[in-house]
């Protein structure tokens, strides 16, 4: 009962092993550049996705992309390369890698595309340890999806985008993106009530209190106008109240009004109450 | 201000003795530090036997609490350093180390939350206090940040899901740039070096601010009905 929660991490490998069709679209996604992290901006890449505005600044832009991430590169290209695979992964590489970046998108935007039915279903079936897809002209997509599964599902996927620099390792930034791109990973936190509609980051999971220190900072994304008119710089927005606040907060002693609060409510004599009522009570009579 | 005991205490020169060094080596640096250490918190003022009478109140156990909590934090801290950051995955001691680690952060936090607002409304930046009040701020703030880097160090689905969420947060300051929350190693180095030196530093600064300035005393009080008008007490 009072044992600090314990979820095990999840996996490249958990995931496309519980829902490979899902691990399929946005391994598809991320070929094709469409996916959430392949469109976010700084510190990830140059594209504006994720970019927002405090008034007319683009903070993210200050510093620019310090955390190069090239999802195609990154998550699909880069691991199947350093795999060993059949002939056809290498032939399926060195098609795709000759082809224009039309022709390229062409093929991953086709294949990304229909993994998905228009009500949002999944098209992908994942038969006798094979992704079936349904026909189209996806060039050699078809065999890097194919091959990108097999190694997430043998868990040489999770290696490969750990250690692209060495034995070595401690940045989980890229694992931690492609699994966060997927709708299976979101799913597993609104399981555990963990989504921003329901505790966000302050809870943890099981019936732990979490960080509830924070409260003031995640409710603020639930109330207008960060969630209505607001919404598309949320983040910032939330983060600039809060250094206001906080900025009130420290320098309570300097602000006029608002250091007379506690004087004027009072509060104080409940605290001190017992020295009041020594110094308070009627002086005896003669 | 003139008729606040503790500024009045300030404005008081040590005299040159045998705590204070030897009078031919007082324009030594060493002398000149000891005897500014030594005006600054006299032993009887860095520890005192006695409280005003108005400190017995359950609000000052609050303060108290949080440094207790947080030595709890720290040696469990610890403990989870000397053995690693997955070993409380594998061991049931280390389990229960964790979950006292755990725990006594929640303390921490209600503690010195209470504390926070129970000297906001007792008006605590009163008489030359308010770098006390600053420094207890910034402290509770370095405290979230101990906390969240710490949070995110667990190597569990807690660590994953509350970085990969806060990212977006801290992307969108562009602070994401040079704290990457998806970087283990480099919110574990935050989490168990820079933040709880700092956080360590800025408790013993407020501890040390407290003594020297001595505890807030209560607003004036008013006059009992019938009694002759006194300096300090409102009608």
């Amino acid at each position: 009962m009072f044992g600090s929660p314990d979820e095990p991490a999840l996996t490249l490998k958990n995931w496309s092993t519980a829902d490979p069709a899902d691990f399929v679209a946005s391994a598809a996604k991320e070929l094709a550049g469409t996916s959430f992290v392949a469109n976010y901006g700084p510190p990830y890449n140059n594209s504006v996705g994720a970019v927002q505005r405090l008034g007319p600044f683009h903070l993210p832009d200050i510093l620019g992309v310090r955390i190069p991430i090239n999802t195609a590169k990154d998550f699909v290209l880069g691991p199947l390369g350093s795999q060993p695979g059949p002939r056809a992964l290498s032939s399926a590489l060195a098609t795709y890698v000759a082809a224009s970046t039309s022709q390229q998108q062409a093929w991953a935007n086709a294949y990304a595309n229909n993994t998905l039915n228009p009500d949002g279903s999944t098209r992908v079936t994942f038969v006798n340890g094979k992704v079936v897809m349904p026909p189209g002209n996806y060039g050699p997509v078809a065999v890097l999806m194919q091959q990108e599964t097999q190694i997430a599902r043998s868990g040489a996927l999770d290696q490969a985008l750990i250690t692209p620099t060495g034995f070595y390792t401690t940045d989980y930034t890229r694992p931690s993106l492609f699994l966060a791109d997927g709708g299976w990973f979101a799913t597993q936190g609104q399981n555990q009530n963990l989504t921003g509609t329901q505790w966000g980051m302050m809870n943890e999971t099981g019936s732990y209190p979490g960080q509830a220190w924070l409260w003031l900072y995640t409710m603020l994304y639930q109330i207008p106008p960060y969630n209505s008119t607001w919404a598309a710089n949320a983040d910032v927005d939330v983060w600039f109240t809060m250094v206001v606040l906080t900025g009130l907060l420290i320098f309570v002693p300097f602000i006029p009004g608002l250091r007379s609060i506690p004087r004027l409510t009072r509060v104080y004599r409940l605290i001190w109450r017992k020295h009041y009522r020594l110094i308070e009570q009627p002086a005896p009579g003669p | 201000m003139a008729d606040d005991p503790v500024a009045a205490d300030d404005d008081f020169v040590e005299p040159v003795t045998k705590t204070t060094g030897d009078p031919a080596d007082a324009k030594m640096w060493t002398a000149r530090l000891r005897r500014r250490i030594v005006q600054a918190f006299p032993p009887d003022r860095l520890l005192p036997d006695r409280q005003p009478a108005y400190v017995a109140s359950w609000i000052y156990v609050f303060g108290v609490a949080t440094v207790a909590a947080l030595v709890v934090v720290i040696v469990t801290g610890c403990i989870l350093a000397i053995k690693g950051p997955q070993w409380w995955h594998v061991s049931t001691v280390g389990h229960f180390v964790n979950s006292c680690h755990l725990w006594s952060v929640e303390l921490f936090f209600f503690a010195m939350v209470i504390h926070l607002w129970g000297k906001f409304f007792m008006g605590a930046w009163r008489g030359r206090r308010a770098m006390t009040w600053i420094i207890g701020g910034v402290t509770f703030l370095g405290s979230i940040v101990t906390a969240f880097t710490g949070y995110i160090s667990q190597t569990n689905f807690d660590s994953q899901w509350i970085s990969t969420q806060a990212k977006d947060g801290i992307n969108a300051t562009g602070g994401g740039a040079l704290f990457d929350v998806l970087n283990f190693g480099q919110m574990l180095m935050w989490h168990i070096t820079l933040m709880p030196i700092v956080v360590v530093l800025l408790t013993a600064w407020h501890v040390l601010l407290v003594r020297r300035r001595g505890v807030v005393p209560p607003y004036p009080a008013r006059a009992p009905r019938g009694a002759t008008p006194m300096p300090g007490v409102a009608q």
